[in-house]
């Protein structure tokens, strides 16, 4: 398994190798195909594009968009942000944290839910927002976006 | 029958449930028997009434919101016309009404990627213009319209084009910093997701001016929505030969890092690395996008071009005010009760943007402070809102008008907790680069919590922290970060307890 999702991500990093600067679309693909970035792809990355392993986690490691572990099964984007503070934004991350039972970056122990921050949506004028996976959300409530996490993902 | 409406598909129209609109109004036109023509448009930015569906009647475009599924039988029956939810003309609702939307001439009209929607609304004459200009012409019209920097720190667009096209390189590059990472902003996602060929024509234009041969789109991973569009209008784009191989642009997409609106970290993070701050010089304009000379442009400056071109710089430079000249779209947002985008001349002050146009508060209560320019953005109190929205005019007040977003509060705010949340962003989205941005902020949350906490010898220290950071950092993370914590202090020092009387 593991030999195939290396041999998969190499394949990734080669169709982006003619790109000037293919990292990150590199990562963004490989953290699609997998749900994250697997540590154990880094020297094959690294081969494919002439960098070092070390440098592959110095760029994984910087992004808050990039995980080397599984998250859940829908990641749930929390806007924390001043116009969304504006509107509640404040208690309705500690709701939230306290339904789900994780902290910021974790994950339910059902695996069903990932709850991330989010410094902006750009939904500031439907305060407060929220992403369920990429659908965005505006005039959001605790109960709603509980539900929707939970939708389908259980 | 056929029966063609109009619906926004922008990305705060759908989380306020556009789509659950337009499938109502589809399963309705069945049953009813009617041919629907449902084009999704961008939105007027108006989002207070979205989902807002509109309808051409004698050449104009009535309008109806906000809208929920359950008022769509009715419109229907109404034959759409006299409906609880009916707001007349859209375009004599006064928020869209006092605008002038020049950026924004197509947004929330056309069909973001019909591009013969886009000619005939007047897209496409600037390129055109350009393409029988030489590159100095161009340079010397863009210097000549004022146009600035709208990304917020207001370099005349002019100069820097100026310095790339005179830059040695055998390639050349246009980035669009599309980045739009601070609270309150969406001026950049609403244009890509409703007008993404003023861009595209913006960028082929600078291409043109400066000799580049690629342009590069750097979004944000918190907008899905937005670079879909984009995507999807680079393909149009390509197909009807306005981009090709003299000319190119490609997407590339951030990994929720704030600090990459920075240019420099921008161009490290396009270039695979981490998305640090280099130190200036080598300005971007010599050095830039791997190791070329490379115009960072702000989405809005860019998308403010087009019209510099067609209308010709006069046009252009004739709204405004002092210095800041031109449009610029304003973005109201957070406790506010008509929120949106509103383009105007610079020049309007804040008291009668954020009271006269926006109706002050969305919960009726007192408008306390409005932040403005994003989180390294000062807060404003109401004895400052005849401050006039320019850059200067903001810079003398104390503040900075940024990427022209103004996030409300009203009288429920503790400005000593928003003082504090300033320090735990640059935390938490500090690069690391410099010490006076990853030490100080954490040491300024913790001083903040002292002089909460009524320790009377915290303010000095966090004056004193404010003034290293404001003079030490590399770049305005750490270095604008005091703007809205020391503004919250002066302005409210209510907010902090007596510590701070104490120690004066």
């Amino acid at each position: 398994m593991t030999t195939d999702i290396i041999a998969r991500c190499r394949g990734i990093a080669a169709a982006h190798a003619h790109l000037d600067g293919p990292l990150l679309p590199v990562l963004h693909a490989v953290q699609e195909s997998f749900g994250h970035v697997p540590v154990a792809a880094y020297p094959a990355l690294a081969e494919e594009l002439g960098l070092s392993a070390a440098e592959i986690h110095g760029v994984v490691s910087f992004y808050p968009d990039f995980r080397t572990e599984p998250g859940g099964r829908r990641v749930l984007r929390v806007c924390r942000a001043e116009a969304c503070q504006a509107m509640g934004a404040a208690a309705l991350g500690e709701d939230l944290k306290a339904r789900l039972g994780v902290e910021w970056h974790g994950t339910t122990e059902d695996g069903a839910v990932t709850l991330e921050p989010a410094y902006c949506l750009g939904l500031c004028a439907c305060a407060p927002a929220a992403l369920v996976d990429d659908r965005p959300l505006g005039r959001v409530t605790a109960d709603r976006l509980e539900r929707l996490a939970r939708e389908g993902s259980a | 029958m056929s029966l063609t409406l109009y619906l926004p598909l922008d990305a705060a129209a759908l989380a306020l449930g556009a789509d659950e609109i337009a499938e109502a109004l589809r399963t309705e036109a069945e049953a009813r028997g009617l041919d629907l023509v449902l084009k999704r448009t961008g939105t007027r930015g108006m989002v207070w009434l979205e989902p807002l569906l509109e309808i051409e009647e004698n050449g104009l475009r009535m309008g109806f919101g906000p809208l929920e599924p359950a008022d769509v039988p009715a419109l229907f029956d109404s034959a759409f016309e006299d409906h609880p939810k009916a707001l007349g003309p859209v375009e004599q609702i006064p928020f869209f009404a006092r605008q002038t939307r020049l950026a924004f001439a197509r947004c929330g009209i056309v069909e973001p990627l019909d591009l013969d929607a886009y000619r005939a609304q007047g897209g496409m004459k600037g390129l055109e213009r350009a393409m029988t200009m030489t590159p100095e012409e161009i340079v010397a019209e863009i210097t000549a319209s004022g146009l600035r920097g709208r990304g917020g720190a207001g370099f005349p667009t002019g100069i820097k084009w100026k310095t790339v096209l005179e830059a040695e390189g055998a390639r050349k590059a246009v980035v669009c910093n599309a980045d739009e990472g601070d609270s309150g902003t969406f001026a950049d996602r609403m244009l890509i997701e409703g007008d993404p060929f003023c861009l595209i024509e913006g960028m082929a234009i600078c291409a043109r001016a400066v000799g580049a041969d690629r342009g590069y789109v750097y979004m944000r991973s918190e907008y899905p929505q937005a670079i879909a569009m984009l995507d999807a209008s680079l393909r149009v784009a390509r197909e009807a030969g306005i981009l090709g191989d003299h000319f190119d642009i490609e997407d590339r997409v951030g990994a929720g890092s704030y600090v990459c609106g920075e240019e420099t970290a921008l161009l490290n993070s396009m270039e695979g690395k981490r998305g640090i701050v280099r130190p200036k010089p080598p300005l971007p304009a010599h050095k830039g996008f791997m190791g070329r000379p490379t115009v960072v442009n702000n989405l809005i400056t860019l998308a403010s071009v087009p019209a510099i071109l067609s209308e010709g710089a006069e046009h252009y430079r004739s709204f405004g005010l002092g210095r800041s000249l031109g449009t610029v779209p304003l973005q109201i947002a957070g406790n506010v009760r008509y929120g949106g985008l509103f383009e105007a001349a610079f020049g309007m002050t804040i008291g009668e943007l954020v009271e006269g146009v926006c109706g002050g508060t969305a919960s009726g209560r007192p408008v306390k402070a409005v932040q403005i320019g994003g989180p390294l953005g000062a807060y404003f109190p109401r004895s400052l809102f005849d401050t006039p929205l320019g850059y200067e005019e903001c810079d003398a007040a104390g503040g900075l008008i940024g990427h022209a977003g103004l996030v409300v509060f009203d009288d429920t705010v503790e400005m000593g907790a928003m003082a504090r949340f300033a320090m735990e962003f640059c935390a938490v989205e500090s690069c690391g680069t410099c010490t006076p941005c990853r030490i100080g902020a954490v040491r300024g949350m913790e001083t903040i919590d002292r002089i909460l906490a009524g320790d009377p010898a915290a303010p000095a220290i966090l004056a004193d922290l404010c003034e290293t950071m404001r003079a030490g950092s590399l770049c305005a993370l750490g270095g604008f970060t005091p703007y809205p914590v020391e503004s919250a202090l002066r302005h409210f020092p209510e907010d902090f307890g007596g510590a701070r009387e104490a120690a004066e």
